[in-house]
């Protein structure tokens, strides 16, 4: 299995050792691999997850069986929902109790089915290598996504004759379709000619795909205004004169705003899900004509009715688009238009004395770091103003935006500096996130890792006392915070210097002073409690 | 409205469990569900009859397709197809009545597999129309029981489902 993960070009693994694992474990102990010990395990995934998108390839994550495994399966039910390239190892009991409910066993590829891209349950040692390259191939390829391998101890402790490691997969029934048929992409330069008021909504896929600069280049050539779904932040840099930024139901209003009006939207890498889109059917009720590009065939005409499908990989269309969509370019008045909304809805933020101001502080952020940051922004209110707010440059954003799982960021930012060592990797979370996964500053004190956490204390669980307050008459039923412990001098007990402002004045001196230096530091912001997500 | 489905999977362990969760996770309605082996040892065959308008059925295929196992999806069109459902149908009947029930078995060409002295078994192998008739036609008598092994489909000619 180590030879197997060598021949895969893996670095780094992220894991949790358990009774069953342990033949793969003293095996990776000798070898060169990276092993990093996480503290729980569904943090392994995660981090395995930000060290796939900051590689753009698979992230590995392992765990022993029964509970290791099943404690995975937040953080593979996560990447499953976000499209990220992932294969998790779990040990299994021995073979011949299999079935026997025997210590520490769980079905975890029948537990794991419905938020796997494919798993297996290894019966042969002969088969380790095949299943391995299968593996890799089906996480990384198509809409990438989780694999799961589960191998019972006595598959890990067989010796095999010889190892070959496979040089290419052959799957009768997996065959990715990533060319876009040039019949639809010539169809859709025809509809984008012919439209008055075209927009672009870009998602996850452009990214994954590393088809970021075609689509740059499309929407400069064509000047089609771009909005994007929170995984597709980090598309275009933030302040891109055709940039509108995220649209939804926590979105900008100016991008929401340019959706209700436009007659064409081409979207690219995206699957348009209930906060992307409320109201789907009013989208295809009025005269919208929608081009939807993604290389999941499943995810074209789902959530929203389609005038031209086209299957394939985001880069290859892009790249089919740029050729042939010649010198067209929008119509005057529909630039002007989406000009003034821009400038029209401008975000005017009401501010607390004597508490910082999140958006405005992660709005200045970016200007703080260098320009190529990865910032990892938790799930909650924390998630909507970095997403709103944070100026992306050349950098990336990592957030949840298909599963939402609270307690992301920490091990993500993990995985992700892991992946990226030179790069600035901060983290933005809420008191609620933090306490989620706090347990992970132990991994970032052994392993010297130099992230910055910044953590938004309003004592509440913001987002859902938000909606309390809209829908549940303001009875905020399990959404207080009080009585938290201290996160500095908690952050201190782990051996990370930390320090707590309460203004975006001290918050700014705090940061340009903490990324100067190469330890990590939790940053405590104290927020009003009614400093609300959007506006 | 009715689809039929003509599914081709790997012959593997766990395959069924995929196809069969897929359509409690996803809200499909299914009518029925026959699997068997194909001519290719190492490639099943799953009929699928499902309910449901456009939009399901095309979610039904795409959804199919992307399990890994599974080869092809093929939506067989009304009309261009044979299909075949094996049905075995205990009937309540005494002595008296067994004469009867024999008439209707040969009127509707179905066989008496089994006699007892308060039943009689038939095996009818016909479309789901058909068999409803049947059951319609031995309903009176009581029915004890019945099997049946949900439907099975076949392109008419040259036609076929190939991986």
């Amino acid at each position: 299995m180590v030879k197997c993960l060598q021949a895969e070009g893996v670095d780094t693994v992220f894991g949790y050792p358990g009774a069953t694992i342990c033949p793969f474990y003293d095996s990776l102990y000798d070898s060169d691999i990276n092993s990093v010990l996480v503290r729980q395990e569904q943090n392994a995934a995660h981090a395995a997850s930000g060290y796939a998108r900051a590689k753009i390839k698979p992230g590995v994550c392992v765990a022993t069986s029964g509970p290791g495994a099943t404690n995975l399966i937040t953080g593979i039910a996560t990447a499953y929902m976000d499209s990220i390239p992932m294969v998790a190892i779990t040990g299994q009991v021995r073979s011949d109790l299999l079935g026997s409910d025997s210590f520490q066993e769980a079905d975890i590829t029948g537990a794991c089915e419905p938020f796997t891209k494919h798993s297996y349950l290894v019966k042969k040692t002969e088969d380790l290598p095949r299943v391995f390259k299968e593996a890799f191939h089906i996480a990384a390829t198509g809409r990438p996504g989780p694999v799961l391998i589960d191998v019972p101890i006595d598959i890990q402790q067989n010796e095999i004759e010889s190892f070959e490691y496979p040089e290419t997969v052959e799957i009768k029934s997996y065959k990715p379709n990533t060319k876009g048929h040039i019949v639809q992409v010539k169809r859709a330069v025809e509809l984008i000619k012919q439209a008055k008021r075209p927009l672009i909504v870009s998602g996850g896929g452009v990214l994954i795909s590393g088809a970021k600069l075609k689509l740059q280049q499309f929407a400069e050539m064509t000047q089609i205004p771009v909005l994007s779904t929170m995984m597709g932040i980090g598309v275009m840099p933030s302040e891109h004169p055709l940039y509108l930024g995220m649209l939804g139901t926590h979105g900008r209003r100016c991008a929401n705003k340019a959706l209700h009006t436009t007659d064409l939207v081409i979207v690219c890498g995206a699957r348009l899900g209930d906060r992307a889109i409320a109201a789907p059917d009013q989208m295809s009720e009025n005269t919208t004509k929608i081009i939807h590009i993604d290389i999941d065939p499943a995810e074209i005409g789902k959530n929203v009715k389609v005038d031209i499908p086209i299957v394939g990989d985001m880069n290859h269309v892009m790249k089919k688009l740029i050729e042939n969509i010649g010198d067209f370019k929008i119509n005057d008045e529909w630039d002007a238009e989406v000009k003034d909304l821009k400038a029209h809805y401008q975000n005017k933020i009401s501010t607390f004395d004597g508490y910082v101001e999140p958006r405005t502080l992660i709005g200045k952020l970016s200007s703080m770091l260098k320009s190529k940051a990865i910032l990892c922004a938790d799930v909650g209110q924390n998630q909507i103003w970095c997403a709103n707010n944070f100026r992306i440059r050349e950098g990336r954003f990592f957030t949840t935006g298909g599963m939402g799982t609270m307690g992301y960021s920490i091990p993500c930012a993990i995985g992700a500096k892991l992946g990226l060592k030179k790069r600035d990797v901060v983290v933005v979370c809420g008191d609620g996130s933090f306490q989620m996964s706090l347990n992970e500053l132990s991994t970032i004190v052994q392993n010297n890792l130099n992230i910055k956490i910044i953590v938004m204390r309003n004592y509440r669980l913001g987002m859902v006392r938000e909606l309390q307050d809209n829908l549940y008459n303001g009875r905020h039923a399990m959404t207080i915070l009080n009585d938290s412990p201290d996160i500095v001098a908690l952050a201190k007990a782990y051996g990370i210097d930390s320090a707590e402002v309460s203004s975006n004045e001290d918050a700014e001196k705090y940061i340009n002073k903490i990324v100067e230096s190469d330890k990590p530091f939790v940053l405590v912001c104290q927020v009003h409690p009614d400093t609300p997500s959007i506006l | 409205m009715k689809y039929t489905l003509s599914v081709l999977v790997e012959n593997q362990a766990g395959v069924l469990s995929k196809v069969s969760g897929l359509f409690s996770r996803r809200g499909f309605n299914i009518d029925s569900l026959a699997v068997g082996v194909t001519a290719d040892p190492t490639v099943s065959r799953i009929t699928i009859v499902a309910d449901g308008d456009e939009y399901v059925v095309e979610q039904l295929e795409k959804q199919l397709n992307k399990l890994i196992p599974v080869i092809k999806v093929k939506r067989l069109i009304d009309g261009e197809f044979i299909s075949r459902e094996l049905c075995l149908i205990k009937v309540h009947c005494a002595a008296a009545k067994r004469f009867e029930v024999i008439k209707i078995a040969e009127l509707m060409n179905a066989k008496v597999v089994d006699v007892a002295v308060s039943t009689i078994t038939l095996e009818y192998c016909e479309t789901v129309e058909q068999i409803s008739t049947l059951i319609d036609l031995v309903k009176p008598y009581g029915i004890r029981e019945i099997v049946r092994t949900g439907t099975i489909a076949i392109d008419k000619g040259k036609a076929s489902v190939q991986g």
